[in-house]
């Protein structure tokens, strides 16, 4: 991993940082959908990484949001669980001996990929945030309903992001 | 050994999703008064309602020895009572009404579980929030001694946090000569009759038999007997002594406590924060 690499990734922690602590925790449709952006910074690591850095940088970021949503532990957890749906989809859909790409994007990727990759990450990390949060069952559909609307919103925006960032490459 | 090494770093990524799951699902509950309160009322609402029908039939078998400990408290306040009716009316006295600034106002309490054995006792009671308890409020029992302090209320339950928890600290004196120190049970201490005061000052005189009472200072009113003195000057290395203490009551065969209220708890709090906030 060169350097630029790993400069490029602390800029977009930062960036995806303040734009969830500064904007997003003040934004919210009928206490309804809460948008999570910082996730983004997880999906976009690169390929190469190992498992463990990976898990390590991901629990990081979730302390980092806990400390500021003043919920220690919930988004930690549901960075855990990110990072491992994260492992197994791009365990199961790219071809582990040579990554063409250095990260997952979506100039890198198409759109398919990352928009199901996106998809299948965000929902698992709002499920475990959302639940974690109500931490009770009685109230299903409501945690349900927050969580799905939730995932379209943050969906809308990691994608939003990415084509703000788009690499026009030979593809 | 080898064959374990590549399973565990084949599945490397499942065991560290164990791990972190777990790391990050004790920090949320440990960290999060409502998860926590979640945690402990859902555990309340069953366990406590089986020990509540446990309770029904040993209720029965400690009737005996219930029926002596009111009957002995009857027999207190009915001495009392002469005594105040003797008093000789004919003097010119000035009543005072002092019904409306009463500071400290009981509350009988029913324990439904009751725990001994442990490093860390947690004792439950079959009075909550709807009773007007509140966390950290004392409780004492019926006889003589005190028990320990409100730690988490429900509606209709609330936990104590027992003397026999290591996080247990109460404020008491020496009768005779109002010497401050502070009540634990102490470490690799599991005897539920003995207790441990410590933080006394060095010079203080003590010999073995001095009544232990409660001083004041924090939620138990000032004056309630909690033991006395066993083994004296056990010095601990520092500049304060610690003293052994029988305890005056039993905790093994609790039926019945007192929750005291302290109409001025919140005041004192709220004053005394103020007044660290100033330091």
């Amino acid at each position: 991993m060169n350097s630029r690499v790993v400069i490029i990734n602390i800029v977009r922690w930062l960036l995806l940082f303040f734009v969830q602590i500064f904007l997003l925790r003040n934004l919210g449709f009928y206490n309804l959908s809460t948008p999570f952006i910082y996730v983004l910074f997880v999906l976009a690591l690169p390929f190469g990484m190992p498992n463990l850095l990976l898990y390590l940088l991901a629990f990081g970021t979730g302390i980092a949001m806990d400390a500021f949503y003043d919920t220690l532990g919930v988004h930690a957890t549901a960075c855990a669980v990110l990072a491992f749906v994260r492992i197994s989809f791009i365990s199961v859909t790219v071809n582990r001996d040579g990554f063409d790409e250095p990260e997952p994007s979506l100039s890198a990727m198409g759109f398919k990929w990352f928009g199901l990759y996106a998809l299948l990450c965000i929902f698992f990390h709002h499920l475990v945030v959302f639940f974690l949060e109500a931490f009770r069952l009685s109230e299903l559909g409501y945690t349900l309903g927050r969580c799905l609307v939730s995932c379209i919103f943050t969906l809308f925006l990691v994608l939003l992001a990415q084509f703000i960032f788009y690499k026009r490459k030979s593809r | 050994m080898r064959n374990l090494w590549i399973f565990l770093s084949r599945y490397n990524a499942f065991f560290f999703l164990i791990i972190f799951l777990v790391a990050g699902i004790v920090l949320t509950v440990k960290n999060n008064a409502y998860q926590r309160s979640i945690t402990l009322n859902s555990t309340n609402a069953v366990v406590g309602g089986a020990y509540e029908r446990l309770n029904i039939v040993k209720r029965y078998l400690n009737l005996g020895m219930v029926n002596d400990s009111l009957a002995r408290e009857n027999a207190l306040l009915k001495t009392e009572l002469l005594a105040l009716r003797t008093v000789d009316s004919a003097k010119d006295v000035t009543v005072k009404d002092t019904t409306l600034q009463v500071q400290y106002t009981y509350l009988p309490a029913k324990v439904i579980k009751n725990s001994f054995t442990l490093r860390n006792n947690i004792i439950t009671i079959n009075k909550g929030r709807l009773d007007g308890l509140q966390p950290d409020m004392a409780v004492i029992s019926p006889g003589q001694g005190v028990i320990g302090l409100i730690r988490d209320v429900s509606d209709h339950l609330a936990t104590v946090r027992s003397l026999l928890h290591k996080d247990t600290r109460i404020s008491v004196a020496i009768k005779k000569n109002n010497a401050l120190g502070s009540l634990v049970w102490g470490d690799r201490n599991f005897d539920i009759r003995k207790a441990f005061v410590t933080d006394i000052p060095n010079h203080v005189k003590m010999v073995v038999g001095d009544t232990i009472i409660t001083s004041g200072a924090g939620e138990f009113p000032v004056g309630i007997p909690v033991g006395r003195v066993r083994k004296t000057n056990i010095s601990t290395g520092d500049n304060f002594l610690a003293a052994e203490v029988t305890l005056f009551n039993d905790f093994s065969n609790l039926q019945y406590v007192y929750v005291i209220k302290n109409k001025y708890a919140r005041e004192q709090k709220l004053l005394e924060q103020n007044s660290k906030t100033d330091e």
